[in-house]
């Protein structure tokens, strides 16, 4: 449920009502940011990344985080590179399969 | 009454004075004959005069040619958009029509339903484009009609445009021709037109730097053909976009089709759009975009022939067609994982969950 | 996309799955006796499907589908008292493209629609105070639905018209909670669930400490999950990883967006706007207490429910499923949506039989429209 997209706080529109515009892989829309306002001044949400859902910034995104999980998932995929570099050269020392020999 | 008509009677010269159409452009007297004069005819250009086109052409005569006959009508909101308009759309839609079918086209009619109130500046831009997407696609506007109707009977302008072409003798381009091991190739990237009207429209108050790709196939489809006389099929990707394309071909042929996600053209700002309203690209409408099947050794010559075609520059293998699941379109995931590509069921609508 | 793209790396993804086989194995699940994991949230359901992971994981895996559909679990009773508003004179009625076609007793908003309603399709409650704004002589109603993600941004919108003073502005509120019926299922005796991912975007506003019941109260593992391919298979190792371990917790794998403690403005905007209502229906579930949301007294003008005289119950009891119908067993995990007879007969999206095939969420439609049973038959 609740679809919610990335996307980059490029502008304040109107302070008063608590709107941003935010762009979203080149698309811009104006988001209500009163969720993720805190104590900040509202400008300095420019440059903020949010999960915008409903025309609503949500949630800021955390960097740390993000690259945290990211970091665990990379390692999934190096590992995973590892067994197919290994199937490979295994592949490849099996040469002397009857396939191949033909 | 006729464009021809109109002009048989309103010799050149007649200006229109009004800024607004209003009831009495459609009542047959000289405020109609003025608009057709000075806002159709005059950008149109018919060569006949009288109550009808009289069409001659020597490919209509060469032996085992057929004529290719088509008619659609266009509505659009909004009328004008980034990238074109409804007039733009109405000429290319046809055209591409008669095109993907292996036709020549030749020769449109246009009528258009006008809701009083419509700004004639409004009317003489969509006429202009039509005008210009004519030249483009080397087809000519020959014959017309216009009617007016009250407020609240139409949004603005409806236009319909019927094309004729001839399909040259040998030529048999037809979805039932696909047969599994042929490839899927499109002239570029997909959902740019449905995106852009989306973000046109204001609903969904999304601001983007999207064009329609609305434009002709005509010139695309004859270098493909020039150098694949055997191209099996070609589709062009409207309403429903891509995944109707392929599910019709699917269907017709009873193949069934396999596409990579990883290989699908699609626009960043596009994908934002989609991203953003829970949209599927491959149900956005598209104008100027077609999926053709190829036998597997022409492949790098139908490529280089789309690429070599503005239309074509992006031209791109998406899938081919497979034995497995006939009638059945399948999309590999970018992890492997398969999934079927359904038509659409009724509209796609914007979600948020 | 930033923070999406990178979330959907098939290298990485072969990994987890790897991890995920063998962990599955070490268990000894098996296709025969499978290990029942429920995603609560059909935005999962969604990605699972669209992302083809329901065939990628083991056989030892099965996905049960949660009530996470806030369009599915929409029941028919409201979908008629909202048409009934859209009806008045004067009404504009805003509402998500989810709701146009999920179907009354009578019709769906897409057939008002037709038949003459003026009912507009919004992204965003934004969209509708603005109609509202540019609208005064009309009466601007907003069809307000949705889980705890989108619960808050109708409470932003009450406020900011009290704040501006719009006398023609209301709401139809039909927020749900997720606890509840989470709650609702395992007290199920016949319910068998072995973890659950999380919601991710209900925690963002919630937090994660809602779950606690679940770990501490019935002993089942929960992670909060992000959206993306990665983020879900990544869940589902870390539910693996809890169960081999014989552990029960709350985690939270979505922790670039979930703050443990929510989003306290969104919290105390809803808390300000909105009170418990005593019991709500959910569509295949039936009557759940404290599971749905209305407005405050406070806010009583904001409050179509008040303003129409439309409340929740208005139209008399709920309304009989259609024969035939088995929503509430797949949202239970009973069974298979292509175990329902209705199933891709009587029920198909074109013409919803029940909840589940209303909404490309819907475990049913997600089944129909990527599903692997058509394509394994036609293979």
């Amino acid at each position: 449920m609740c679809l919610g997209i990335p996307g980059l706080i490029v502008e304040i529109s109107d302070a008063d009502r608590k709107l941003a515009v935010v762009d979203v892989s080149g698309v811009r829309r104006e988001v209500n940011v009163a969720p993720i306002i805190e104590d900040d001044a509202m400008e300095d949400l420019v440059g903020v990344w949010t999960l915008v859902h409903v025309g609503f910034a949500m949630s800021r995104i955390d960097e740390e985080e993000a690259a945290k999980t990211l970091e665990v998932l990379r390692m999934f995929g190096e590992a995973q590179e590892e067994i197919d570099a290994m199937m490979a050269s295994e592949a490849m020392l099996a040469g002397d399969t009857p396939e191949a020999a033909e | 009454m006729t464009l021809q008509s109109g002009l048989a009677t309103a010799r050149a010269g007649r200006k229109l004075k009004a800024d607004t159409i209003t009831l009495a452009h459609g009542g047959g007297g000289k405020a109609m004959r003025d608009l057709i004069e000075d806002v159709f005819t005059s950008v149109f250009e018919p060569a006949d005069m009288e109550d009808q086109a009289r069409l001659t052409d020597a490919a209509l005569r060469e032996d085992g040619a057929t004529l290719a006959f088509t008619t659609d009508s266009f509505v659009v909101d909004p009328i004008e958009f980034p990238g074109g308009d409804i007039g733009k759309i109405a000429v290319c839609g046809t055209v591409n029509d008669l095109a993907v079918g292996g036709a020549k086209p030749l020769w449109l009619s246009a009528a258009f339903i006008i809701e009083e109130g419509v700004e004639i500046s409004l009317l003489r831009r969509v006429v202009a484009s039509m005008r210009a997407a004519a030249d483009e696609a080397g087809v000519r506007i020959v014959t017309g009609d216009t009617k007016v109707v009250g407020r609240g009977s139409a949004d603005k302008l409806f236009v319909t445009t019927s094309g004729v072409g001839v399909i040259p003798a040998g030529r048999d381009l037809a979805a039932r021709n696909v047969r599994p091991g042929d490839v899927a190739i499109v002239n570029g990237v997909l959902g740019d037109h449905g995106a852009a009207i989306l973000a046109a429209r204001g609903d969904m108050a999304l601001s983007a730097e999207i064009e329609s790709d609305c434009r002709p196939l005509n010139a695309l489809m004859e270098a493909v053909i020039a150098v694949a006389p055997d191209v099996r099929c070609a589709r062009d990707a409207t309403r429903g976009g891509l995944a109707s394309a392929l599910n019709e071909i699917a269907d017709a042929a009873g193949i069934g089709i396999e596409i990579d996600e990883a290989g699908i053209p699609l626009r960043a700002e596009v994908k934002g759009v989609c991203e953003i309203l829970g949209l599927d690209p491959l149900y956005l409408a598209n104008e100027g975009t077609l999926v053709l099947f190829a036998p597997p050794e022409k492949v790098d010559a139908v490529l280089a022939a789309m690429r070599s075609t503005p239309a074509g520059r992006d031209a791109t293998i998406i899938g081919k067609a497979v034995d497995s699941h006939p009638r059945i379109v399948v999309m590999q995931t970018l992890f492997g994982g398969g999934r079927i590509v359904d038509m659409l069921v009724g509209e796609q609508l914007p979600r948020i969950c | 996309m930033k923070y999406a793209d990178e979330f959907r790396d098939p290298v990485a993804a072969r990994g987890l799955l790897a991890k995920i086989e063998a962990i599955t194995d070490a268990i000894g699940a098996t296709a025969d006796k499978p290990l029942h994991i429920m995603e609560i949230c059909g935005g999962h359901t969604h990605a699972i499907f669209r992302y083809g992971l329901d065939k990628l994981t083991p056989p030892g895996i099965e996905f049960i589908h949660g009530p996470g559909c806030p369009v599915c679990v929409l029941p028919m009773s409201r979908v008629d008292e909202c048409v009934q508003i859209a009806e008045q004179p004067g009404v504009i009625l805003c509402t998500f493209g989810d709701a146009m076609r999920v179907p009354g007793t009578r019709k769906s908003l897409m057939q008002a629609k037709a038949d003459g309603c003026d009912i507009r399709m919004v992204y965003s409650p934004l969209d509708a105070l603005e109609l509202a704004r540019r609208n005064p002589a009309r009466e601007v109603v907003f069809f307000g639905l949705g889980f705890e993600t989108t619960t808050p941004s109708t409470a932003f919108s009450i406020q900011q018209a009290a704040s501006e003073g719009l006398e023609n502005f209301t709401v139809f509120c039909n927020h749900i909670t997720v606890p509840p019926p989470i709650k609702a299922l395992l007290d199920d005796p016949e319910m068998r669930l072995d973890g659950f991912v999380g919601p991710g975007h209900v925690s963002m506003v919630i937090g994660v400490r809602p779950y606690d019941f679940i770990a501490r109260d019935y002993g089942k593992p929960i992670v909060v999950a992000g959206f993306e391919p990665l983020d879900l298979l990544q869940s589902v190792l870390m539910v693996l990883e809890q169960i081999r371990d014989g552990r029960a917790e709350v985690e939270n794998q979505y922790a670039r967006v979930v703050p443990d403690e929510g989003n306290p403005a969104s919290i105390a905007a809803c808390d300000d706007v909105y009170e418990k209502r005593d019991r709500f229906e959910w569509r295949g579930l039936g009557e759940i207490d404290a599971s749905g949301l209305k407005i405050r007294e406070k806010y009583a003008a904001f409050d179509a429910e008040r303003k129409f005289g439309i409340g929740y119950g208005a139209s008399g009891r709920s309304v009989e499923e259609p024969e035939g119908c088995r929503c509430g067993d797949v949202m239970t995990g009973r069974i298979k949506p292509l175990q329902c007879p209705q199933f891709g007969a009587g029920c198909t999206p074109e013409t919803p039989l029940g909840a589940l095939m209303v909404s490309s969420e819907g475990a049913c439609a997600a089944y129909y429209q990527y599903g692997g049973a058509r394509l394994e038959a036609a293979q």
